[in-house]
């Protein structure tokens, strides 16, 4: 039939396969794995909401500017505090800018970044298309023959996958400024030289992996904040739950896909 | 009461349904609908809340699917069209919303202009302000071009929800309970419109309501939903005019009470 836009029915009058539950969680499987088929095939047909695509990429990176300025600061600053005592242990102080840009180029900094963007852009998504769904405006949009899921999901998916990397990046910079900071207050190191034994100590494979990591870290925050929201239940109790369960599920895959990319990104190493 | 639209075209059925049903989980909410709509004709659908009223009229949209049964709209059979055939006929259908369902991080003027970028693109920006100029004077609401959702009215919200719709021009009008939740001075404002969008834009309408004085100010027939099928239908006179207990509460409730 020619319904675009409706989640696999699991309301509609039905025998259940296995039972309920299990009919339930296939059906959700399905509607994730048809969800993330639909994006593919959109994101490449028009038309293009090339000027939804900038608002929301605004929305997502620039206004997470000052939260990850003052997050990527302050981290850079903490975990070069709580590395200096193992280090100057074995008198190897002088370590702490290796050391510490690695942890924050590899790890913390992509890490960091999509936790907060899963907080603050991932709940905003989920709550913004929940209350759509609950309010009819996703509805209005397609009887109004307007792809919903083009102009709501492709364009803030798109937005999260460019821009994650973007503020993981700038929060590389920050955070290496934080550690540069107490670097330079404690062991009285120079800027040129704090550089270049941070340049000496990364490799490009180490901001590459960073850079698609957080690729994968963006895509999923807004995939799942959409996808949550998009099919949100009605009532504003449903709206809460989008949003809370955006943030949860978001944070927990981010998790998984970093382990997932260690694992990776060792192989790589080890060849 | 209203005045029959001489217009009505009775050769003419915009919408047929036959034998519609359909179910969620355990619970049957329309079992065997059969309906027409006419060309030109007003048709009030009335029925207590959780009758499946506007079930019907998403599944006429194509918002729900059907379990059984076949839903005409404009000679199209909607469970079997494409996507892009089922949005062709969307074009042609204006559906008013309970919460007028405005875009709420937009402008009115944006809300308005937003399917006409999309579905009008050979039309000029000044083209464009021409037409949001024209049904804006429609609904009366011309001074509200600039404000957001959130700093209109309830009553105002729904005439600038109709006004949405009628931009790309419908030949069909579904209203989702025009009148709920607006006080009865609005509420008669609402009928109004309803009755100028029928005379100024020649539109067919279902419209969706449990309130009896809208049901007699803009129906020019209507029906009764009770039990999951149309139980009555006919004039106002006809619909209520039964020692039906069903039907008499309703009317009570509306009236005496």
């Amino acid at each position: 039939m020619g319904l675009q836009d409706n989640k696999a029915d699991t309301g509609t009058k039905r025998r259940y396969f296995l039972t309920r539950r299990l009919d339930r969680l296939f059906l959700e499987l399905y509607n994730i794995y048809a969800f993330h088929v639909r994006f593919f095939k959109e994101v490449l047909v028009p038309p293009y909401e090339f000027k939804e695509i900038v608002r929301q990429c605004y929305e997502v990176g620039v206004r997470s500017l000052p939260l990850i300025s003052l997050t990527g600061f302050i981290i850079g600053i903490v975990f070069t505090n709580q590395s200096r005592p193992s280090l100057a242990e074995f008198g190897a102080a002088s370590w702490l800018p290796s050391l510490v840009s690695i942890a924050i180029v590899r790890a913390l900094a992509p890490l960091v970044t999509a936790l907060i963007a899963a907080g603050r852009v991932g709940s905003n998504i989920g709550a913004e298309l929940g209350s759509m769904r609950v309010t009819e405006q996703i509805d209005a949009m397609e009887v109004s023959a307007t792809n919903p899921f083009n102009f709501l999901v492709v364009t803030r998916v798109i937005a999260t996958t460019l821009m994650i990397p973007a503020l993981a990046m700038y929060t590389i910079l920050v955070a290496l400024m934080g550690a540069y900071l107490n670097v330079s207050q404690n062991e009285l190191t120079s800027f040129t030289t704090y550089i270049t034994q941070v340049f000496d100590a990364i490799t490009f494979l180490d901001v590459f992996s960073s850079i698609i990591k957080s690729f994968i870290f963006g895509f999923t925050i807004g995939m799942v904040g959409c996808y949550k929201g998009y099919y949100s239940s009605k009532g504003t109790e449903g709206v809460g739950k989008a949003a809370n369960s955006s943030v949860v599920t978001a944070m927990f895959m981010v998790f998984i896909e970093e382990l997932l990319a260690l694992q990776v990104i060792n192989l790589l190493r080890a060849m | 009461m209203k005045k029959l639209n001489p217009k009505i075209n009775k050769e003419n059925k915009v919408i047929e349904i036959r034998g519609l049903q359909k179910a969620f989980d355990d619970f049957e909410v329309l079992k065997g609908v059969d309906l027409d709509l006419y060309q030109g004709e007003n048709l009030v659908v009335l029925g207590r809340s959780g009758t499946g009223k506007s079930v019907l009229i998403k599944i006429i949209s194509g918002l729900l699917g059907s379990d059984e049964g076949m839903v005409k709209v404009l000679g199209k059979e909607v469970d079997k069209l494409k996507p892009k055939e089922l949005d062709q006929l969307r074009l042609k259908i204006g559906f008013s919303f309970q919460n007028s369902a405005l875009y709420d991080s937009m402008t009115v003027r944006e809300n308005l202009e937003f399917p006409l970028i999309r579905h009008a693109k050979e039309m000029t920006k000044a083209d464009r302000d021409r037409v949001i100029h024209v049904v804006l004077e429609a609904v009366g609401l011309l001074q509200s071009m600039n404000q957001m959702p959130s700093e209109l009215s309830g009553g105002q919200r729904k005439r600038i929800g109709i006004a949405r719709t009628l931009i790309l021009k419908p030949e069909i009008m579904l209203y989702d309970e025009p009148t709920a939740g607006l006080d009865p001075i609005t509420s008669m404002e609402i009928n109004s419109l309803i009755n100028e969008v029928q005379k100024r834009f020649n539109t067919s309408a279902i419209i969706i309501t449990h309130d009896l004085t809208c049901a007699r100010s803009v129906g020019d027939r209507m029906v009764m939903l009770l039990d999951g099928q149309f139980q009555r239908q006919g004039t106002f006179e006809e619909v209520f005019n039964t020692e039906d207990e069903r039907v008499k509460m309703f009317y009570d409730y509306n009236f005496v009470n």
